[in-house]
C-alpha cells in the first residue's frame, strides 16, 4: 500500500521543484521574453509532474488529473505566445544582451510574401 | 512519510509563489506583470490539487480547472488589449 504513495509524493516534489525554478526564472531573467520562456516551459513541466505525482498518490483521481494536465499542456503555450506577440507589438524592448530581433523585419505588413522568402 | 514529502512540495511551490508575486510587483512593463500572473496561476493549480488531496475533496480539482480556464482567458484578454484589438 505504501510504495505508490511514496512514488507519487516524490514525483510531486520533483514537479514542485520545477515550479520553483520557473518562478525563479521569472524573477531573474533579463527581459520579458526570457521571463515568458521560463514562466511557461518549466511551470508547465512542473505542474504536469506534480499532478501526475498526485494522481499516482491517489489513483482514483488519475482521470481528473489527466484532464488537468492536458488542459495546462494545451493552454499555457497559447497564452504565452499571444502575450509575446502583444509585448513585441507594443514595443517592449529586448535586453541589451540579445543579438538579433527576427520579428522586426516582418513588422511592415505591406511587404509581399515573395520578398520575405528571399531574406 | 509520504504526506510529509507532499507538504515539502507544497512549501517549495509556495516559495515559487513568493518569487512570482515579487516579479509581479516589480515588473517594469505590463507584459512582465501578466507573465508573473500566468506563472502564479499555474503554480496555484498545482497547489489546489495538493489541497484537494489533503482535504479529501474531489471538487477542488474542478475548481482548479475552472481557475485555469479563467486565467487563460485573462491572459488572452490582456494580450488582445495590449495589441489594441479589444
Amino acid at each position: 500500500m505504501e510504495w505508490y504513495r511514496l512514488a507519487g509524493s516524490i514525483l510531486s516534489l520533483l514537479g514542485a521543484m520545477f515550479l520553483f525554478l520557473g518562478a525563479l526564472g521569472v524573477w531573474r531573467m533579463p527581459d520579458v521574453y526570457n521571463r515568458m520562456q521560463t514562466g511557461t516551459k518549466s511551470t508547465t513541466l512542473g505542474s504536469i509532474l506534480t499532478l501526475f505525482g498526485l494522481g499516482v498518490y491517489h489513483p482514483q483521481w488519475m482521470g481528473q488529473m489527466l484532464i488537468l494536465m492536458l488542459f495546462i499542456a494545451v493552454t499555457n503555450p497559447i497564452s504565452s505566445h499571444a502575450l509575446a506577440r502583444a509585448a513585441h507589438h507594443i514595443g517592449v524592448p529586448l535586453t541589451k544582451k540579445s543579438v538579433v530581433d527576427e520579428l522586426v523585419e516582418e513588422e511592415p505588413p505591406q511587404e509581399s510574401m515573395a520578398e520575405m522568402e528571399e531574406v | 512519510m509520504a504526506d510529509l514529502i507532499i507538504y515539502i512540495a507544497a512549501g517549495v511551490a509556495l516559495l515559487g509563489v513568493v518569487l512570482a508575486s515579487a516579479r509581479m510587483v516589480k515588473g517594469p512593463s505590463v507584459a512582465d506583470r501578466t507573465v508573473a500572473l500566468d506563472t502564479l496561476t499555474v503554480i496555484t493549480i498545482s497547489l489546489m490539487a495538493m489541497i484537494a488531496l489533503f482535504a479529501e475533496r474531489v471538487i477542488y480539482l474542478d475548481v482548479a480547472l475552472v481557475y485555469g480556464i479563467l486565467s487563460f482567458l485573462g491572459v488572452i484578454a490582456v494580450a488582445r488589449y495590449l495589441e489594441g484589438g479589444l
